[in-house]
């Protein structure tokens, strides 16, 4: 997968440069050998720390559904490798948190899916904290169906609701 | 016969869109052959300045859209009387029609106006129920059998929509024996997907009429429930990016919040003497019914399961809540009795039932039944447990019922839209109020006010 590779090489540069913004110019070279950025100045160094976090989470954000069956919440086998790169992520920047939202599609009552909703959310908190996220990174909030992410009431939009996302 | 029904209705309906201003308006879909055909002769008007409303006009669609009776159009009638002295009964008699409501409106000073009005049973009148009647001090003097009422009363011009809720409620009492519903309201949630709020609370007359938007909002707003004396609603919002329960006075705007718990804050409902509210918390970690009292905030938790606990919905003497329960596999409705916490499953049927709550009586209970993946709004009788499925939309949820227990709106799809509809207790009459502009959810019809 598209994401995994990114995901890898970003990890990867983030202790490097945790530890080049504090000095060393052997480990800028490394640095500039990594993200091909070109930081000579300890101020460049900061920014491209942001830099680099803000592309994770821009890479992060591209893959941060889960989807599942109707009126399930188990996480399905697919969905493996999107979670463990969020898991890996959240492991190595321990100061954010994620927000994870559960949605359900219009079928069955309101009130029924917000609980619904709530269930699939826990099911991926449960599944991130069994990779080793800390529980005190997550919270969940179940909008149920009141926030479709398609409009239309057939399988294919249905399908598409019934959701849970990783927003940082 | 039916045929000319219809047409009547078509001709009807064009009226009513063409005058109506709110956004809600009504399509009736069914059961019109069963209602009993009446006649509201427009009010004869006495005067310089005519007022904006037309009294006949208001009480005919409400007294159609209680599903029980087919006000004739006034195209129709075989004459116009203004009075009960002035009725040829015969004539109305060959038109098949019950009863006429005859009126009029005497302009007596600056926005002041005397409205008049006689209810007459047209078979007592047409075998001799009398020919002389005495209206005095707006009290029917004589005991003329053949007038089931006859009242005079002085309004302003901006009272003319509520006086004509007001004969309605009279007209309905005194023909079904049962308490009239023209005068409450509605509370519903009103998205609206391009807006920049896209969510609005809004409280409107039962008819959609004046509708005042008590919240806007960015994130979604969920579950309006009234308070027994009718001036407040508990709703959800998720302004704080979670779910959280408050309370509103609907006539100053100020509000207050009661719970903000971590996960779910919902499903909020008064008890019927409005010290309580019912909820659902997942603060433990799933979603549980709790009953918190008002004014401590004292929590009682009445469920304790690892499935999903929602929808409560008290009795009406409030010593049960019934309530959504998956503890037995798909979702079935059970209760609890609060004071014991004894629990009982009260549904069977169907591959699941939500969302119940009862009729004002007691012996029944309103909920949705899904059977064959279809949604729909059922009726159970408590004692037999007969279930009767009334509707026949899709996608049918959050049912409210008329506090006189005649009649349900509930919210479904038609078309590509969420909308509200009305189906009759017993399943008979069904409409649908489309909304003009966005999509409509979560109806919450008020007590008697």
């Amino acid at each position: 997968m598209n994401l995994n590779k990114v995901l890898k090489g970003l990890l990867v540069a983030v202790p490097v440069l945790t530890l080049a913004a504090c000095s060393s110019t052997d480990e800028v070279a490394a640095t500039d050998a990594n993200t091909g950025a070109n930081t000579n100045q300890v101020v460049e160094q900061g920014l491209s720390a942001e830099e680099l976090l803000r592309q994770q989470l821009e890479a992060l954000r591209q893959d941060n559904t889960i989807y599942f069956d109707f009126d399930q919440s188990a996480i399905r086998s697919e969905f493996a490798s999107v979670l463990e790169a969020h898991a890996a992520f959240l492991r190595a920047r321990t100061n954010i948190t994620v927000t994870v939202e559960g949605h359900t599609d219009a079928r069955g009552t309101p009130e029924y899916n917000i609980a619904l909703g709530e269930r699939r959310g826990q099911a991926v908190t449960q599944y991130l904290a069994n990779l080793g996220v800390a529980a005190g990174q997550m919270s969940v909030v179940s909008y149920g169906e009141e926030k479709p992410a398609v409009e239309g009431n057939d399988e294919s939009a249905f399908s598409k609701n019934r959701r849970a996302v990783l927003v940082y | 016969m039916l045929k000319l029904i219809g047409k009547s209705l078509v001709a009807f309906a064009l009226v009513l869109s063409a005058k109506s201003y709110a956004s809600l308006e009504i399509v009736i879909t069914d059961g019109v052959d069963s209602a009993r055909p009446v006649a509201i002769v427009p009010f004869k008007f006495e005067g310089n300045t005519l007022p904006n409303q037309r009294i006949a006009d208001i009480v005919s669609a409400d007294l159609m859209r209680s599903g029980k009776f087919n006000p004739i159009a006034a195209t129709r009638m075989p004459q116009q009387p203004t009075n009960s002295k002035e009725i040829d009964y015969q004539r109305w008699m060959k038109q098949g029609v019950e009863a006429v409501v005859t009126g009029t409106i005497r302009e007596v000073g600056v926005n002041r106006y005397a409205v008049r009005f006689e209810l007459v049973d047209v078979f007592k009148g047409a075998s001799g129920g009398g020919s002389s009647s005495a209206i005095i001090g707006g009290q029917l003097t004589t005991g003329l059998t053949h007038i089931l009422d006859a009242r005079e009363t002085t309004i302003s011009g901006d009272q003319f929509r509520q006086y004509a809720h007001r004969i309605s409620d009279i007209v309905y009492e005194k023909l079904t024996g049962e308490r009239g519903a023209f005068l409450t309201k509605i509370a519903y949630v009103l998205v609206r997907d391009k807006a920049d709020f896209r969510y609005q609370l809004v409280v409107a007359d039962y008819d959609g009429e004046n509708e005042q938007v008590l919240l806007r909002a960015k994130e979604p707003l969920m579950s309006p429930a009234w308070s027994p004396d009718g001036t407040k609603l508990a709703y959800v919002t998720f302004e704080k990016r979670q779910s959280q329960i408050y309370i509103q006075d609907i006539y100053t705007g100020r509000r207050s919040i009661l719970t903000s718990f971590k996960g779910i804050n919902g499903a909020p409902k008064w008890s019927p003497d409005g010290r309580k509210m019912a909820m659902v918390l997942s603060k433990d970690g799933n979603a549980e019914v709790y009953v918190m009292d008002i004014a401590t905030k004292a929590l009682t938790k009445l469920t304790n399961h690892r499935r999903i606990d929602t929808e409560p919905s008290w009795s009406p003497d409030g010593s049960k809540i019934i309530f959504s329960s998956e503890r037995g596999g798909n979702p079935q409705i059970y209760s609890v009795n609060v004071a014991s916490g004894v629990t009982e499953r009260v549904t069977f049927e169907g591959e699941m039932n939500l969302a119940a709550s009862y009729t004002p009586d007691g012996r029944g209970i309103v909920m949705v039944n899904r059977t064959n993946g279809q949604y729909n709004i059922a009726r159970m009788d408590v004692e037999s447990r007969y279930m009767q499925v009334l509707t026949r939309t899709y996608l049918d949820e959050s049912p409210s019922i008329a506090p006189n227990g005649s009649m349900i709106i509930y919210s479904t799809l038609y078309g590509s839209s969420q909308v509200l509809a009305l189906v009759s207790m017993d399943g008979r009459f069904k409409a649908r109020l489309p909304a003009a502009n966005g999509r409509v959810k979560s109806p919450a019809w008020s007590p008697f006010l």
